[in-house]
């Protein structure tokens, strides 16, 4: 056999972006037979249209919280689950200080900087909490934001008295919708911001460097000079800033602050992006990509399910299926397997 | 108590029957051979000693004996079992008749000594647990043991030996006939030391055999019937203990390297480096583990710190780094007083600390071994000034060259080196940060010979550089090599300084011990 066109199979198993792939293209494969037009784009009333689209675009807020919550995942070894509930505090807040109290408002009642500005405040703020919780006074992260979990929706309610505020003004839909006569829609746009400055961060600073340290091995890290305490912290407060952020996207979508809804489940979402990332929801190496090709991953399978006219009561059910069956692919003891199996058949044919 | 000892191994003697043999025991880690082609055997009633430097091999052997490691080649034979057994689980063991205790009692302290001793195998009635049959039982065997404590006690609120002896107990009443007891002394007082002696004699003439695990000269001249020696994963013999002096055991131990490491101080250059203080401590302490001390340390000098475990040496240097915040006195660096409250602080004054526990502390196992070598520097630059990839891969390539670290190359993970290259890799972070002080706890403890005596001249060469140098080891002959003056510490207090004449292992062992000169080594060399 000529060598050059042999492909290394080992190498590219080995990367570290294989599993997650394969995991997101296995489930747009369903969709190749199931519904054909499932990858057909087409420009509609001068904006991109079609599953695949929509999918990419539903999938910015699970991609905003990924990112945050790779990093909670890798500094601490645990999960933050009050995301959803900060998105639903955030979105309360912008759309209260827009509305200028009122349950419904056609005019904005307040500059809109000032709004986003009080809501990534506010977010950043419950963020804090949670890190105090967790890197200074040692509480289990699944414990510490279960306070905020619970009483997020909470605070949100009181933010908006109990009532759904409506933001019925055109410029404030612009961040969940379009911006002028741009075909993509500018959540997509979020997404990618997010990704590439907390990306550039992650090169330029000794940031990414000091969070898998201290996920390793805390009690080394101190002793290099690390400050545990700080680092878990740090990622508690990006985390509640990017939560903020996916909160307004999400408030933005549908021009009002539904405390009940934003952000509901989410969180749930954010962490099994994480975990189909190839990260370990153990801490330590992070793959920052991983999860955001998880976060897509799981969006496909909800709006792929949506295709085939999934009910959405019994969406649930489906995309457990399916999860397991990833999540099991994944696993160490399937991987040993899958690789034992691999050089298995290479050494059969070397003997031959 | 010496004359009913004789008498015990009298009657041991006529029944010499083997009660356990492992032939051919070999075990392969990556990169490393743990054990190669080792003979084991005990017979029925002895305590048999299992000696050899850190890193010969004993507790992997323990640990292929017990199933925690999987037998790799060769076989294990007990008595009264006519086929070769595999332990595949310290269960498995158990129920062969193999039962170990660890340093560290794994028992549950938040219950009592009774539950302790039946956890896992209550006996029930109707389904419930019986506690009557518990208590009773337990009293049972506390009584036939000599332990003298009540059943229903936490265990807790019980003093380590008590503990250890529970876990013995246990053990015991499981029907154990092969008992190992891995350091089991090492966190004991002299007079707790004595009790367990008298419990493990005990069940020597009960007819147990124990396998014996301990750093102690000592404590093996003083209980074991037979002593076999490991070094580097081989077999060095089986002995007699009565026909084995000291001296031999320890040449034996250290092997023909024995002459090598002896030569290292002479290699050392007559350094002309002036007396320039570089750490000096007043009245500094950490409240609750280390008591108020002095101590200089000058350019170009390499202080020792010796005590037992638990006296306080790694306590001490912990102070100066920072990583306990010290609760009084002073600090000096380079004549300047400075205020250290955590390590980075500390490593700002040019400080460098390589510390005891290589796992816990020392390396971040799934980080390269580049990323493990530029960490200290890049902490210390801070968080917005990372080093270029250039940067850190030359760093990187420099101290994998000038430390020689096995390893395929700079971006494996560090925990897939073993023991020694590991340390290396953090040597090789701190001398990258290029420390005017360099503290060294431990550097060579579970790392092959080799690489200790490398570790060794590295730490010489660094002070005729004119580094000033803190170097812990519980070797006393390691220290002996490279230490112009040695410090002593027992119970958290410093108890003398020892230079020039005074540096012997006679001496240093009598500083140890204090005033009461029992038995130190002067008598037997």
């Amino acid at each position: 056999m000529n060598a050059k066109t042999k492909f290394d199979w080992g190498k590219l198993v080995h990367w570290r972006f294989f599993m997650p792939i394969v995991c997101l293209f296995l489930v747009l494969l369903v969709n190749v037979i199931q519904t054909p037009d499932f990858f057909v784009i087409s420009i509609n009333n001068g904006v991109l249209y079609g599953y695949l689209i929509d999918i990419i675009n539903r999938a910015s807020e699970l991609v905003i919280l990924a990112v945050g919550m790779t990093l909670v995942t890798a500094a601490s070894g645990g999960q933050d689950i009050s995301v959803g509930a900060v998105m639903a505090v955030a979105a309360g807040i912008c759309c209260q200080i827009l509305s200028g109290g009122a349950v419904s408002t056609n005019t904005l009642m307040a500059p809109m900087a000032i709004a986003i500005l009080a809501a990534l405040a506010a977010s950043v703020l419950c963020g804090a909490f949670n890190g105090f919780l967790v890197s200074v006074l040692g509480i289990q992260p699944m414990v510490a934001t279960l306070i905020l979990f619970t009483a997020g929706r909470g605070i949100a309610q009181l933010v908006t008295k109990g009532q759904i505020t409506y933001v019925r003004v055109d410029s404030y839909r612009v961040m969940g919708g379009y911006i002028g006569a741009c075909p993509v829609p500018t959540p997509v746009f979020f997404a990618i911001g997010v990704v590439l400055v907390v990306n550039l961060v992650l090169n330029k600073t000794a940031l990414g460097l000091y969070i898998e340290s201290v996920g390793v091995n805390g009690s080394a890290s101190r002793l290099v000079g690390l400050n545990s305490t700080h680092i878990k912290f740090l990622t508690y407060v990006i985390m509640g800033l990017l939560s903020g952020v996916a909160g307004i996207v999400a408030s933005s979508r549908i021009y009002s602050a539904d405390a009940n809804n934003i952000g509901l489940n989410l969180e749930m979402d954010a962490i099994l992006a994480v975990a189909l990332g190839g990260n370990n929801l153990g801490g330590g190496r992070f793959n920052l990509m991983g999860s955001v090709i998880g976060a897509y991953t799981i969006q496909a399978l909800t709006t792929t399910l949506y295709a085939m006219k999934v009910s959405a009561d019994q969406l649930p059910v489906y995309k457990a299926i399916v999860v397991i069956i990833i999540v099991v692919i994944q696993s160490p003891v399937f991987q040993k397997k899958f690789r034992s199996m691999r050089h298995g058949k290479a050494v059969t044919v070397n003997a031959g | 108590m010496s004359e009913a000892d004789n008498k015990q191994r009298q009657v041991q003697r006529m029944s010499d029957s083997l009660l356990l043999s492992m032939r051919g025991i070999s075990k392969t880690f990556p990169g490393v051979r743990a054990l190669s082609n080792v003979d084991f055997s005990l017979r029925t009633g002895e305590i048999h000693a299992l000696m050899g430097e850190n890193g010969a091999g004993k507790s992997t052997l323990i640990k292929v004996l017990t199933g925690v490691y999987e037998l790799e080649s060769g076989e294990i034979r007990m008595d009264g079992i006519d086929h070769p057994i595999v332990n595949r689980s310290p269960q498995e063991a158990q129920a062969n008749g193999i039962s170990t205790v660890y340093q560290e009692v794994n028992l549950c302290p938040n219950l009592t000594v009774a539950e302790n001793l039946f956890i896992g195998r209550q006996p029930k009635k109707y389904g419930f647990i019986d506690w009557k049959t518990i208590n009773r039982k337990s009293a049972e065997i506390l009584k036939s043991l000599d332990i003298n404590v009540e059943p229903g006690k936490l265990l807790g609120e019980c003093s380590l030996a008590i503990q250890q002896m529970i876990a013995i107990a246990r053990a015991v009443d499981m029907q154990c006939r092969v008992l190992i007891l891995d350091e089991p002394t090492s966190s004991l007082d002299e007079e707790e030391v004595e009790k367990l002696f008298d419990l493990m004699r005990k069940l020597r003439s009960e007819g147990v055999g124990i396998i014996f695990v301990t750093h102690f000269l000592d404590q093996v001249y003083e209980v074991c019937d037979r002593i076999t020696v490991l070094r580097n994963g081989e077999l060095v013999g089986e002995y007699q203990t009565e026909s084995l002096p000291r001296v031999q055991l320890v040449a034996k131990m250290l092997g023909k390297e024995f002459d090598d490491l002896a030569e290292i101080k002479s290699e050392r250059k007559n350094s002309a480096i002036p007396a320039e203080p570089v750490i000096e401590a007043e009245g500094l302490t950490h409240a609750g583990t280390i008591k108020p001390f002095n101590l200089t340390i000058n350019k170009g000098e390499v202080i020792g710190l010796t005590g037992l475990l638990g006296s306080g040496r790694s306590e001490l240097v912990r102070t100066i780094y920072g990583a306990d915040r010290p609760t009084g006195g002073t600090l000096k660096v380079n004549g300047k007083t400075v205020n250290i409250t955590k390590p980075l602080d500390a490593m700002k004054n040019g400080m460098a600390y390589l510390p005891e526990d290589r796992k816990k502390d020392g390396v971040i196992s799934d980080l390269s071994v580049r990323e493990n070598i530029i960490l200290a520097l890049q902490a210390k630059r801070g968080m917005f000034h990372l080093m270029s990839r250039k940067e850190m891969d030359e760093a990187a390539d420099r101290f994998i060259d000038l430390l020689d670290i096995k390893t395929p190359d700079r971006e494996k993970p560090v925990g897939s080196l073993s023991g020694g290259n590991q340390q290396k890799v953090i040597l090789g972070r701190w001398l990258l940060t290029n420390p005017d002080y360099l503290i060294l706890d431990e550097p060579t403890r579970g790392i092959d010979i080799g690489t200790k005596t490398e570790i060794q001249k590295l730490v010489l060469q660094m002070a005729d550089e004119g580094k000033a140098i803190t170097f812990i080891s519980s070797e006393i002959d390691e220290m002996l090599r490279t230490c112009s003056h040695i410090a002593v510490l027992r119970d958290g207090k410093m108890v003398g300084e020892l230079t020039g004449e005074e540096l012997t292992q006679a001496h240093i062992m009598q500083t140890i011990a204090g005033n009461q000169t029992g038995g130190t080594g002067g008598a037997d060399a």
